[in-house]
């Protein structure tokens, strides 16, 4: 069995709506040999064309014609019960976005009338396991090691695979980070699940129990919602700082249930040798609530230790386009867009920065300030203030009134 | 060495514009590219046969007009291509493109290492790579951004982290995903241009590769995709222009209002 998807070539007036709407550019408009040549024709490329359904929806003469198949499961769905979140810790320390999630989950297990777990895996890690009934969990599984003090891809993924096919929940919620997008595939991939990747948006249908994944996809300048219809745990790498934390309420119970592990079923061919902090910076840059960042027009090093002394005093992380990273003023690490980081601060600011959406697919900010000369720039159409300008002029002068606003 | 690198062709998104009307990607045109974290792959294949001596074998699953880019990667070094292509992995999503990616990747045989880009410009999961390694029954290690020591049984690399990096020590065979750090990509040379041209591609079809049908292609894939729309496009704001010291006071009083100095 295959998917289909036709023209009917009776119904299609040649109004290009489906072309537009193609997230692919699968589809292309075509003479109709025998008809005047304002009327034409859609036509799909099957080499090109997901099956996503796209031009469907926008088509108004239902003049496309789509069939899709079931994915093959013998999943028993209700088998499987319970909504997970993954409590991603690093050297000990929770990682914020295990707390949003925890919020979250919180909603989508009452919403199904279900339980709402978190997964410590780690090594002398149980202690934690309070903090997080605290943050809503009913229930925290611990899987405690010193095979597992430090992350590695295939005993965390092994472990957590071992944990799912004995307890089976129906959604596992885990951190879109670093560590997170490493092994959560490598979970989906033994348990021959469904992974979407990114979320930003989850909600359930209650009819299906479904869990509606919203994710962005073309650098963000297209959303796709994405189910996973027939196969179960439902898994979501869900974004940093999309969702709000869950609050701390004291004095709430919960279940701790120490995971038995067999060592011995834990492969893990590779071996952690050190950590090297990046001494660069002190502030994580997916985490921080301010980011000020250095483009082309910044120029030289010195420069952005200018954008330095901005970030530090207002508590902020530093950033870079690629363009800087490229001509050597400052490390990759700093780098944001499509081959670099992507941060969600409340407020990014834009130093000589022109805003290719390269660049732009990084940020997601609810404040954008954009300085630059170039009030053509796309950068300074997008901001939500635009300062027309040479940094070097208004940054010191930004740094000034700071700093004479602190003193007042 | 036997290295495979996996690639994957995407729209350039460098020249393209958001269409005002539709606010939409402007799509018409648009060439296909070698996604561009993968070109530091294909670079780090290279620079290891160049070191230690063996092979690059590039592979990519896509439609027939994929074979641009195997031949590309040719051009920068490359010695073999395949391409996985066939009308029933259409729609896959990244568990059923894994399954087949494995199943090719078995096809061709003995490797040491496999190196993929770490996520593809167009869907943006970093799935593939980390999938793939585990279908395959071998260690993967993320977002590597530097290779420092290689010997016969084993290979040191630092796989990137938010805070800083680690040093992971991995067995052979090895899969990982590289980021931008670890190389500057050459241009093609002119030898490798012409040995580009002359490349006969090996593809791989449903058969070549032995997959379960059942597991392949839209079919085979437990995501689907029910819904796309456009997201809100933003929308420029507040102008400040005139003397610096206005402009940065003026932006200040917006920040202190808003609370966020």
């Amino acid at each position: 069995m295959a998917h289909s998807i036709k023209i009917i070539s009776e119904k299609c007036v040649g109004c290009q709506m489906c072309a537009k709407a193609c997230p692919f550019g699968a589809i292309c408009m075509i003479e109709r040999p025998d008809h005047p040549k304002e009327l034409m024709l859609a036509d799909i490329d099957l080499n090109k064309c997901t099956y996503c359904g796209a031009c469907n929806q926008v088509c108004k003469f239902n003049a496309i014609e789509l069939t899709k198949d079931a994915p093959v499961t013998s999943v028993d769905k209700n088998l499987y019960r319970g909504v997970w979140v993954y409590a991603e810790q690093r050297h000990g320390v929770i990682h914020r976005v295990s707390y949003e999630l925890l919020n979250k989950g919180k909603h989508l297990a009452k919403e199904l009338g279900t339980t709402l777990s978190a997964i410590l895996i780690g090594d002398n890690i149980k202690a934690k396991a309070q903090g997080l009934i605290n943050r809503g969990a009913d229930k925290v599984y611990v899987c405690d090691d010193p095979l597992f003090l430090e992350f590695q891809e295939e005993s965390y993924s092994t472990i957590f695979f071992q944990l799912i096919e004995q307890e089976k929940p129906e959604i596992i919620l885990i951190g879109a980070t670093d560590i997170g997008r490493s092994f959560a595939p490598r979970v989906a991939a033994k348990v021959k699940t469904g992974l979407t990747a990114d979320c930003i948006s989850l909600e359930i249908d209650h009819n299906t129990r479904n869990l509606k994944q919203t994710r962005p996809a073309f650098g963000g300048n297209i959303m796709a919602t994405i189910v996973t219809p027939e196969h179960r745990p439902q898994m979501s790498t869900v974004r940093h700082r999309v969702f709000k934390e869950a609050k701390v309420q004291e004095g709430v119970t919960g279940e701790i249930v120490d995971f038995k592990l067999d060592i011995k079923t834990i492969i893990n061919r590779t071996k952690f040798l050190e950590f090297v902090k990046d001494e660069s910076s002190s502030i994580d840059i997916s985490d921080a609530d301010i980011v000020v960042a250095g483009g082309r027009g910044v120029g030289s090093v010195e420069g952005f230790k200018l954008l330095k002394e901005l970030a530090d005093l207002l508590g902020g992380a530093l950033g870079a386009s690629r363009a800087a990273v490229d001509s050597g003023w400052i490390p990759y690490s700093h780098q944001i867009g499509q081959t670099g980081k992507t941060v969600s601060p409340k407020v990014y600011i834009a130093c000589g920065i022109s805003g290719q959406i390269q660049h732009i697919v990084g940020v997601n900010a609810d404040i954008i300030v954009a300085i630059n000369k170039d009030f053509s720039c796309h950068m300074m159409q997008i901001a939500t203030y635009a300062l027309e300008g040479d940094i070097y002029e208004i940054v010191p002068n930004i740094i000034r009134e700071i700093k004479s606003c602190k003193c007042n | 060495m036997k290295i495979i690198v996996c690639i994957k062709q995407v729209p350039n998104t460098t020249h393209v514009q958001i269409d005002a009307n539709t606010a939409r990607l402007k799509r018409e045109g648009v060439e296909s590219i070698i996604n561009p974290y993968d070109e530091y792959a294909i670079e780090e294949g290279v620079r290891l046969k160049e070191k230690f001596g063996g092979k690059v074998t590039v592979i990519t699953m896509g439609p027939q007009q994929a074979e641009f880019s195997l031949r590309e990667a040719i051009a920068r070094g490359a010695d073999e291509a395949v391409l996985v292509s066939d009308k029933a992995f259409g729609g896959s999503d990244t568990l059923a493109t894994s399954y087949t990616l494995s199943s090719a990747i078995k096809t061709i045989g003995e490797y040491d290492i496999i190196i993929c880009g770490k996520q593809a410009s167009d869907g943006d999961t970093a799935q593939i790579g980390p999938s793939t390694a585990e279908m395959l029954g071998i260690p993967h290690i993320s977002c590597v951004k530097k290779i420092e020591v290689v010997d016969d049984h084993s290979i040191k690399v630092q796989r990137m982290m938010e805070d800083g990096y680690d040093l992971i020590e991995s067995s052979f065979p090895v899969l990982f995903t590289v980021v931008k750090e670890i190389n500057i990509p050459r241009v093609p040379s002119l030898k490798g241009k012409m040995a580009a041209k002359k490349a006969v591609i090996k593809t791989f079809n449903v058969d070549s590769i032995g997959v379960d049908t059942k597991r392949i292609g839209l079919s085979g894939s437990p995501t689907q995709v029910v819904k796309i729309f456009n997201p809100p496009q933003r929308t420029g704001g507040e102008k400040f222009v005139g003397e610096a010291k206005d402009v940065a006071a003026n932006l200040v009083k917006r920040l202190s209002d808003l609370g966020i100095i």
